[in-house]
């Protein structure tokens, strides 16, 4: 950088500070806002990915049943037998609650031999019972592997139960418990990861899983390619088991919340958009301000180029400067949002696991880029302005950038629309909606070009009426002849207020179809759910329920997690009894035709996730006999509450097809003229005593409550970014507003001068403020109603599978609407006062 | 009989910092007079402007335009009266760049609430007296500094004002440019019935006037 540059850089930045560091805020708070998002994110994606590889060992391949009720057996000599495998290590996987604590925890039953070799990480540690602690411990031998009763715990189930070796161990499994004793710990397993241990053999007898697997765990002979051995292996496979590998299965999980992550990071970015608004502002106006200086200096010599390169310098160091600031506040927000908010930031995914913070080089260079690539870009534009100025004219202050002549542009607007609507109409990659956040920048950029055409063609009209208001016909006539300097002002109220309404008609038309899916979701009187302690209600358990006084009916149901897809995360399997009276789907599509075997309903996630559409046959690897079970899609439903998707079986075909007769969950409904209270604790006195206290009961209200508590929780992040982008957005406009009033100083003492009152210039000022608002809020409604439709139509659907109804937020809107005029006609008048100093007067003298 | 355009009596102004302008100072300008005031940078010449179109207000003494006291009137019946009665031209023409000529001229009797088609008619006439006729409908940026300074000699007469205050109207222009400028106010301002308070530095300007004053620290004295 130049002397010259720096001199000129430092000298304008000494006199305008508060502008440039307006600026350079709103880029660091972008920049902040994207890192901590990302840190947050990765920080809890990263202790997720850890708990599932923890969970299965070392392996190097895995075979796994698809659904919990697992596999025969019979296969584990057929896979041993398999030229890759060098050694196969047999598994039963539970979601177990020790000492009938709350949180689950993983129970791995193995067959210590063969784990020693292939996933040694989940061995267990005898601990000496006299004098516990890792100074007294000793491997664990054949003797201890071999003990039926003995069960070794993690260290943060220890952390949490403090138990003491010898000490006995409650577990339960559904409806089963058993007493093991505690004979060591895990080392192998990572900090903060809850797995517990136990022999296969009792695995097997003591959950009533005799004959069942659920995984396979494999060494892979050395040198034999990984790619190879899949196929054989994969080959070997039978219905109802699938092949996967640690990190595949991190990816899976990791699936599910990316959506939510990658909206998340965007709504951060639209902050850093709004930021390089800003500092388009900021500098176009610092641009006006030094027309004669730029003059000047071009007749001192300095080329049109050296010109550009000072603002884009001007760019760069702004960029720098709240770039960095920007990874350092982010970094700190990341901490406190891990600790306040939770890794998942509200949505949701990674219950259970505990997340520690990580510094992510990668991401920080990429977001230093982003921000300083903003603070540049928005220097681009007044950059080349400067760069076009003809010094004679400018040096003579009687001209401008301005120039009422010119004719507004509308057609690099109409084509930045097209292209958005283009993008639009573009499928996600990679599951994620690239091309709709394409389309939702290109749409923002278009109508903020289209802000000078628009704002002249809505104006027009108006100078038809005399309104003999020397006021308003001169903020008129300013609009009017100065557009460009009036869209500087509108960029960012259109962009602001289009995402904002944009977010608020996605919000309200998301929560309105979720309240009326709830409506017919929960439309039971009374729900039963052992989701929380882990518990089942047997098939006994079940008769007793179903003959509690002043029910009418009671419907019991089960989730199964079933993985039809190794990218994808498991799809629900819904159990119910669906020719009940409290058993409602809110169907969007129905097959016309029948098909072959028995009838499934697919949650529209699952429909799109799947591709699959009413009518289509969809197996379901749940046969008994090891083949897949014929099914066919005999209607998709709407869901909100499963992004993984979910299916419905009714509850007599999955029992034909497994066997399987507990329940998790059950809707009653009341007889008529029943007493809900009456019923509720009826129906409490008649579970058996190891379910009492296990067994949550809600009525529908209560769940729907508490489901749109959820709702908002899930979007409280948002809600916060999207305040933040407004606000950043609205200071851009205040900014703006007060730095062309300020540089008009001559403009208000020429007005004095010649008789206008202060009080009049006040009333132009508003005039002009209130004018920017209403075009700005007009073309931000429709800007903000198109891209609700892109975030409706495609980036919902392409990130969640879900659809929605549009649904307008009339009394949001019209708050909005008076905020906003009211923001920018006070903005300008609060930026007038300075019009009614002395110092205006004084600036139309050159000799004072 | 008529009361002067102008009178100003025992007038003081100090800046802030407490160092004295002028003290003493006494003006009178009869109605159609021309009078010009010279004098050093800094010696106060744009104050005084100030202070005689009430948008400064002296230490002591008194101004009167047209035999109204300004001390006696408020901040808006100042506002009123320089509306009304007096016109102005500055160095820096002072022309807004989004305004048709027409309109820029027009301005002082929009704010006099005169309806807009007799405001732009008396506008157009005006510009036609100062030679720019056929360009009404021109934007500043097409204009050279010598027509800017016509445009805004067009607008500060257009309200017919008893008195015009013109501060360097020359000061940004060439000496021919200048001459023609000062050729025409001179003749504008005549046919207006207006008086003229001039303040230059430009001696030639200066000659013009029917009276020339020296302003100095000591007060006004014959040039």
């Amino acid at each position: 950088m130049s002397d010259a540059w720096r001199w000129l850089i430092a000298g304008e930045w000494r006199a305008h500070p508060m502008r440039f560091l307006l600026a350079g805020l709103a880029i660091a708070v972008g920049v902040a806002l994207g890192f901590a998002v990302h840190v947050i994110n990765r920080s809890a994606a990263d202790a997720f990915g850890e708990a599932v590889r923890s969970v299965s060992g070392a392996a190097d391949l895995q075979v796994r049943a698809t659904s919990p009720l697992g596999f025969s057996e019979n296969l584990y000599p057929r896979i041993f037998r398999l030229a890759p495998v060098a050694d196969a290590s047999p598994a039963l996987e539970f979601n177990a609650r020790v000492q009938d604590r709350q949180e689950p925890v993983s129970l791995v039953g193995i067959d210590v031999l063969r784990a020693l070799t292939v996933t040694p990480a989940l061995l267990g540690r005898r601990l000496d019972r006299r004098e516990a602690g890792p100074a007294s411990t000793r491997a664990a031998g054949a003797d201890a592997a071999l003990d039926p009763e003995a069960i070794y715990l993690s260290q943060a189930i220890l952390d949490r139960t403090r138990l003491r070796p010898g000490d006995k161990v409650r577990v339960r499994v559904g409806a089963l418990a058993h007493e093991f004793t505690f004979a060591g710990d895990m080392p192998g397993v990572p900090a903060g990861q809850a797995i517990a241990m136990i022999d296969i053999a009792a695995a097997q007898w003591r959950f009533g899983r005799l004959g069942s697997l659920s995984r396979i765990d494999l060494k892979l002979r050395d040198g034999v390619g990984t790619q190879a051995a899949r196929e054989t292996i994969q080959s070997a496979l039978p219905s109802g088991t699938r092949l996967a590998d640690p990190e595949g299965e991190s990816r899976r999980g990791d699936s599910l919340s990316r959506a939510y992550r990658v909206n998340l990071d965007m709504l951060a970015l639209v902050a850093l958009l709004t930021g390089g608004f800003l500092v388009y502002s900021a500098q176009s106006l610092s641009v006006a301000r030094r027309l004669s200086q730029f003059a000047l200096l071009r007749t001192l010599g300095m080329r049109k180029g050296s010109i550009e390169g000072q603002l884009l310098a001007e760019g760069l160091v702004l960029g720098l400067l709240g770039s960095v600031s920007g990874l350092l506040l982010g970094y700190g927000l990341a901490a406190l949002g891990l600790r306040f908010v939770g890794g998942d930031l509200g949505g949701g995914y990674f219950g259970g696991t505990a997340a520690e913070l990580q510094f992510a080089p990668a991401a920080a260079i990429l977001f230093l880029t982003l921000g300083v690539a903003t603070a540049v870009g928005g220097s681009y534009a007044p950059a080349r302005a400067a760069g076009k100025l003809a010094p004679a004219v400018a040096i003579r202050q009687s001209g401008d950038l301005v120039d009422p002549r010119e004719r507004p542009r509308w057609r690099p607007a109409l084509l930045l629309m097209l292209l958005g609507a283009g993008c639009a109409l573009l499928p996600p990659i990679e599951r994620l909606p690239l091309f709709g956040y394409l389309a939702v920048a290109l749409v923002l950029a278009g109508g903020v070009a289209a802000m000078p055409w628009l704002a002249r063609t809505l104006l027009r009209p108006l100078t038809r009426f005399d309104s003999r208001r020397p006021s308003v016909e001169m903020a008129l006539r300013r609009l009017l002849g100065a557009p460009s300097q009036a869209s500087t002002a509108l960029a960012g109220i259109v962009a602001s207020t289009g995402l904002m309404i944009a977010m608020a008609i996605m919000v309200t038309s998301f929560r309105g179809s979720v309240e009326d899916w709830l409506d017919t979701f929960l439309s039971g009187d009374l729900y039963l759910s052992t989701a929380r302690s882990g518990a089942v209600f047997d098939p006994a358990t079940q008769t007793r329920l179903a003959g509690t006084p002043g029910i009418a009916d009671i419907g019991f149901a089960k989730t199964v997690p079933l993985a039809l897809d190794p990218e994808l995360p498991s799809v629900l399997l819904l159990v119910r009894p669906l020719d009940r009276p409290g058993v409602t789907l809110p169907l969007i599509e129905r097959a016309e035709t029948r098909g072959v075997g028995i009838p499934i309903w697919l949650s529209e996630p699952a429909a799109r996730l799947y591709g699959k559409k009413p009518g289509d046959a969809m197996p379901l690897p749940l046969g008994r006999s090891g083949g897949p079970a014929q099914a066919w899609v005999a209607g998709i439903w709407r869901d909100y509450a499963r992004q993984q998707g979910a299916i419905e079986i009714d509850a007599a075909d999955y029992v034909r097809l497994t066997g399987d007769r507990e329940r998790g969950e059950a809707a009653v409904t009341f007889a008529p003229g029943a007493s809900p209270a009456r019923v509720r604790a009826a129906i409490e006195a008649r579970l058996p005593p190891e379910l009492r206290g296990r067994v949550d009961i809600a009525e529908p209200a209560t769940l729907r409550r508490e489901a749109l508590r959820l709702f908002d929780r899930s979007f409280a992040i948002t809600y916060v970014l999207e305040a933040i982008a407004i606000l950043i957005g609205l200071t851009g406009v205040a900014a703006t507003i007060s730095a062309q009033t300020i540089a008009r100083m001559k403009e208000f003492g020429m007005l004095r001068h010649i008789g206008m009152r202060p009080r009049s210039i006040l009333a132009m000022l508003a005039s002009e403020g209130v004018l920017l608002g209403l075009i700005g809020l007009a073309a931000g409604a429709v800007l903000g109603l198109g891209i609700s439709q892109i975030l409706i139509h495609v980036i919902n659907p392409q990130s969640f599978n879900w659809t929605m109804e549009t649904r307008l937020p009339w009394t949001l809107l019209l708050t909005v609407a008076i905020g906003l005029v009211t923001a920018a006609a006070g903005t300008a008048m609060l930026a007038g006062r300075r019009a009614l100093s002395a110092s205006a007067i004084r600036a139309v003298s050159e000799d004072w | 009989m008529n009361a002067p355009a102008l009178h100003i009596r025992q007038l003081a102004k100090s800046v802030p910092g407490g160092r004295l302008l002028f003290d003493g100072l006494s003006l009178e300008i009869a109605a159609g007079e021309h009078v010009a005031i010279r004098g050093e940078s800094g010696v106060g010449k744009s104050t005084l402007l100030n202070l005689i179109a009430g948008l400064d207000t002296p230490d002591r003494g008194e101004i009167g335009i047209a035999g109204t006291p300004l001390a006696t009137l408020d901040e808006n019946a100042r506002t009123d009266l320089r509306r009304d009665a007096i016109g102005f031209v500055f160095q820096a023409f002072h022309i807004l760049p989004h305004l048709t000529l027409q309109q820029n001229v027009a301005l002082p009797l929009l704010l006099q609430k005169r309806s807009r088609a007799d405001a732009l008619g008396r506008a157009a006439s005006l510009l036609d007296a100062v030679g720019l006729g056929g360009r009404l409908r021109s934007y500043p940026k097409e204009l050279s500094g010598g027509e800017l300074q016509r445009v805004a000699i067009a607008r500060s007469l257009v309200h017919a004002p008893a008195l015009l205050l013109a501060d360097e109207p020359t000061g940004n222009l060439d000496p021919d440019t200048a001459r023609q400028i000062m050729e025409l106010l001179g003749k504008a301002v005549k046919e207006q019935g207006a008086a003229m308070l001039l303040v230059t530095h430009s001696p030639a300007a200066a000659a013009m006037a029917d009276r020339q004053l020296l302003l100095t620290h000591d007060g006004l004295v014959p040039a």
